[in-house]
């Protein structure tokens, strides 16, 4: 029978070699389930991994759609390093996105372009608050990270729906939930005509830097890890777990904050009932596809931005239900976590019985 | 008087939903496992069971299909977390965002469709007692069979020799290992029944609770049950009294805003979260405490080294 052997040392073959095979996996997976439906699979496939690559403008807008993953991921890849479970970045994005829209509604006509650095920062402060609030408890209380971050995404939405149907609900808008659109003015720059790319990709191309530099080069950053890896080495070092929670948190909640900022005042430029997204959760297997590793996690976020993508093109052109990306995401976690045994333990064949 | 009698009839439906996955997920972590995959295995054990009643009309079916879809998603998590040595928080999450998606693909034929008419169950004189009838005895025969359950799993846990073995499993794997006892294969077993509970909680919210199929529609309600399982401190009776206070917190909001309250309802909808928040909170204030009611392998894989 096959059985599981533990390797010596952790191969760093199957490390790199894992996300590829899960990539594969999934894709047979996928191809399993055309046949199963009675579509093409060839076409199918085309609809995620050619159509969102063949022309400029498509280029374009899978990088609009890998930006808020990109920058909500890295944050979570800081956050998951230090064995903090942050599952709630979704709710940060929301309340980021509240944040930021708050600020881009007070803005009027003669309203200098300054406004976009205040939406900005006013969407970090919302997601850092949102994930300050999990901080707290477990701080505090103890509370269990997971469950509070999880159940502040219900709460979140509740916020967002009490603004929308309430107090900023737009008077002229025929009663529809939803703010007025906001001014021209609070518009996160484009990078050019033509294309919906904005100066977020920038932002977070700078992000990947920072969170690269700030893991890999600087001693706080390696302070987060060890605790992560093992809590009573980082206890002997000297470094304080519960500054690792409070940096761990606010980190991955002003990510999150600002990716529903870029948002809201990108792409969308209202508030509405259909902020909530689900980057938030998407954002968690960028971060494990791309091993937690920021370069990794560029390129985990444009391959989900490709599942988005064509998931979209499947439902208009196939007639197949949207939510295929969300199986097709949740195949890929799935197969990176059972490639992962592939890391730690070699396959052996034994014949009888041990 | 009528309407505190139909609150409290509510809210033992609603705990019951609870319950029922609350108490499998204790199963699953009185053995040591920590399945973040409930609010995933809830909603495809809710389209299971709501295609099956579709198709065959028998509830009793609908609630077969929900528990089988369960126990398979149980046997695919048990297989990675135990054999394949997996991380548990990590598998879990998985099991759930592929659970919410799967569900909303399959189940997007099902948005339109209804349910042959529901039966109202009611016991027999019981049921006429005004106020308490209406209150106590008109209520679907899971509500009932829980409780029966939850005494039994008592026994179950703490007065047979096999409940013994499932706890020690989960206190000390390596002890249950040195004495013979196959930690691993105990483990898979106890997450299948625990995927096979939350499926018919999956199964019980979209057959009886809501008898129909939304996007969606367990709305947390894995994840409130995971909640219990701490607030409980792994104690089944305290499952169930947690699970229809919770159930009472979601009923209380409809309760309110048909007295009128004028607070919005977003906050309502909010209060069971954030019941939740809080009581986590509160519980889990003594570290200690709840270290000493955890199941001591809570969480962490095991590998016999024979």
């Amino acid at each position: 029978m096959l059985k599981l052997e533990l390797r010596p040392e952790a191969s760093e073959l199957w490390r790199y070699g894992s996300p590829l095979l899960a990539l594969l996996i999934t894709v047979a997976l996928g191809i399993g389930l055309f046949v199963l439906l009675g579509k093409d699979p060839v076409r199918g496939l085309q609809m995620f991994f050619w159509e969102p690559l063949k022309s400029a403008y498509a280029l374009g807008e899978l990088m609009v759609k890998a930006t808020p993953l990109l920058v909500i991921a890295l944050g979570l890849a800081v956050c998951f390093r230090s064995n903090v479970w942050n599952i709630g970045a979704e709710g940060q994005f929301v309340i980021g996105a509240v944040a930021a829209g708050g600020v881009a509604l007070l803005a009027d006509k003669e309203t200098g372009r300054w406004i976009v650095v205040a939406v900005v920062l006013a969407g970090v402060a919302g997601g850092m608050f949102w994930a300050a609030i999990t901080a707290w408890l477990k701080d505090k209380f103890h509370a269990n990270e997971i469950l509070v971050s999880l159940m502040l995404v219900y709460v979140a939405d509740m916020v967002l729906g009490y603004l929308v149907y309430g107090p900023w609900k737009d008077p002229a808008g025929y009663n529809f939930p939803q703010t007025k659109s906001f001014e021209a003015v609070t518009q996160i720059p484009r990078l050019m005509s033509g294309s919906r790319v904005s100066v977020g990709l920038i932002l977070a191309l700078l992000g990947v830097a920072a969170v690269w530099v700030f893991l890999f080069r600087t001693r706080s950053g390696f302070a987060q890890q060890v605790g992560g890896l093992a809590p009573s080495a980082a206890r002997y070092a000297g470094f304080s777990s519960r500054k690792a929670l409070w940096l761990a948190l606010l980190t991955s909640g002003g990510a999150a904050g600002l990716a529903g900022a870029l948002e809201v005042a990108g792409p969308i430029g209202q508030l509405t009932p259909y902020i909530p997204s689900g980057y938030g959760f998407a954002a968690i297997i960028v971060a494990y596809v791309g091993r937690l590793h920021p370069v990794g996690i560029v390129f985990s976020a444009v391959l989900m931005s490709m599942f988005y993508i064509g998931g979209e093109l499947a439902q208009s052109r196939m007639g197949l239900p949207k939510s295929i990306t969300g199986v097709f995401q949740g195949l890929l976690l799935f197969s990176l976590l059972a490639c992962d045994t592939l890391v730690a333990y070699r396959l052996r064949w034994q014949s009888g019985r041990a | 008087m009528e309407s505190y009698a139909l609150l409290i009839a509510a809210t033992l439906n609603a705990g019951t939903v609870l319950a029922i996955a609350a108490l499998g997920l204790l199963i699953n972590e009185k053995v040591g496992v920590v399945n973040l995959g409930a609010e995933g295995m809830m909603l495809c054990a809710a389209i299971a069971g709501f295609a099956a009643v579709v198709h065959t009309g028998s509830d009793m079916v609908g609630f077969l299909a929900g528990m089988g879809a369960g126990a398979l998603l149980g046997a695919i998590f048990g297989v990675m977390v135990i054999y394949l040595g997996t991380n548990q928080y990590a598998t879990g999450l998985a099991l759930s965002l592929f659970g919410v998606g799967f569900s909303a693909f399959v189940g997007i034929s099902y948005v339109q469709e209804k349910l042959p008419p529901r039966t109202q169950f009611e016991i027999p004189f019981l049921a006429d007692i005004p106020l308490v009838g209406a209150a106590f005895f008109k209520q679907h025969p899971l509500v009932y069979g829980v409780i029966a359950f939850v005494l039994a799993l008592i026994w179950f846990l703490y007065k047979t020799r096999t409940g013994l073995v499932l706890r020690s499993v989960g206190e000390s794997p390596e002890s249950a290992h040195a004495l013979g006892y196959s930690v691993r294969r105990i483990r898979f077993l106890a997450v299948m029944v625990g995927g096979a509970l939350c499926g018919l909680s999956g199964a019980y919210i979209s057959v009886v609770y809501t008898p129909l199929w939304v996007e969606g529609m367990v709305a947390g309600k894995g994840w409130i049950a995971l909640a219990l399982t701490t607030f409980a401190t792994w104690r089944p009776a305290r499952i169930l009294l947690g699970a229809y206070l919770f159930g009472g917190v979601t009923m209380l909001q409809f309760h309110l805003q048909g007295l009128g309250v004028q607070v919005p309802s977003q906050f309502l909808s909010a209060l069971p979260y954030l019941a939740t928040i809080v009581v986590l909170a509160l519980i889990s204030r003594n570290p200690a405490w709840i270290r000493v009611n955890m199941p001591a392998s809570l969480g962490k894989p095991f590998h016999p080294s024979s």
